[in-house]
């Protein structure tokens, strides 16, 4: 597509990169050419921290990138079934609501 | 003619806003006088297969500079840095001709260059092509390698890139040579062919080829989409004619 369209996730969280763990603020997700997964389109996110600049990157086949979401969300509903009434809040509202 | 002596570099070069920017230059060794091509990378970045094209178009009896809009974000491989410069959007249109104006004067600024510089791009820089051959004076050949977006829906124009490059058409001052593929769904072939209506309508100077069983970045040896035949033709086509209006 030869686009600079992304979306872009302000996220909480930890990735591992190339210098060993990090933490990452920000997942860009974009449709269009990969780098390396053989594959003329991909589903790539970078998870990046804003900071170093760093990031660990995906690239994926579509159907894999659908897959994905629904497997993500099948491991939030089940884990929200187990850990319902966990006081642990989440600092990605926390820091939206402030 | 062929050169099998070719010198290459990492060059500085004044660039947009007189900032120093970098760019690989390779150009064939000996007296000249040489005509001088500047290589627009694809959006992934400044990476192996625009700088190995760059060598080819040396090895052609072109002076070649293949410089970096990505310089300004920081160093790092280059599809880490292509990623960056996705995350913020890209490089303005703006920024990006006053690069390329910097690279054609390092050009002719060459003691044995011969005064004429064309411009060659891929993906994302065959749209930059389209636009440079429109909008900057004094360039003397174009090549579009299946630019997308050059037409573009509105909803996708952005302060960066304010206006769709066919937009400019009437300001082609070049001869331009068009290389697509059939498959491609950015360039698409209507749009393709819709390009080519309205340059013929304004009496431009053009050339289009289409490829069929290629679709996007069939030069790319890296990547699935490369198709040898038509990469070999592709590249012919465009070597003659840099050598046809730069010679």
């Amino acid at each position: 597509m030869c686009s600079y369209i992304t979306e872009k996730a302000p996220i909480f969280g930890s990735a591992k990169g190339r210098h060993g763990w990090m933490r990452v603020d920000t997942a860009v997700i974009y449709y269009d050419h990969p780098v390396h997964v053989p594959l003329d389109h991909a589903l790539n996110i970078d998870f990046v921290d804003s900071r170093s600049k760093e990031r660990v990157a995906v690239e994926l086949s579509a159907d894999s990138a659908r897959e994905l979401v629904r497997r993500i969300q099948a491991a939030l509903d089940s884990g929200d079934a187990i850990h319902l009434g966990s006081a642990e809040a989440d600092p990605l509202q926390l820091a939206s609501a402030s | 003619m062929t050169y099998r002596d070719i010198t290459c570099e990492v060059v500085k070069f004044t660039a947009h806003n007189g900032e120093q920017g970098e760019a690989y230059y390779a150009r064939p060794a000996g007296p000249g006088p040489f005509p001088g091509v500047v290589l627009i990378h694809h959006i992934p970045g400044w990476n192996e297969f625009c700088i190995e094209a760059a060598r080819k178009l040396a090895h052609h009896g072109f002076a070649t500079i293949c410089n970096n809009l990505y310089f300004r974000m920081g160093d790092g491989d280059p599809d880490d840095i292509g990623a960056r410069a996705r995350a913020e959007g890209g490089v303005s249109d703006e920024q990006m001709l006053g690069d390329v104006a910097g690279a054609m004067a390092f050009l002719r600024a060459q003691s044995n260059a011969n005064g004429k510089v064309g411009i060659i791009g891929f993906c994302s820089g065959g749209r930059q092509t389209y636009l440079s051959a429109c909008r900057l004076p004094n360039v003397n050949a174009a090549v579009d390698c299946w630019g997308g977006r050059v037409m573009a829906d509105p909803a996708a124009l952005n302060a960066k890139q304010p206006v769709a490059p066919i937009d400019f058409s009437k300001d082609l001052n070049c001869p331009m040579l068009g290389l697509f593929g059939n498959d491609d769904k950015e360039p698409s072939p209507e749009q393709v062919n819709k390009t080519e209506a309205i340059l013929k309508d304004l009496g431009k100077t053009y050339e289009f080829h289409r490829y069929d069983g290629a679709g996007h970045a069939f030069f790319d040896w890296s990547r699935p989409s490369y198709r040898p035949e038509q990469a070999m033709d592709g590249w012919k086509k465009a070597i003659d004619f840099f050598h046809h209006n730069l010679g």
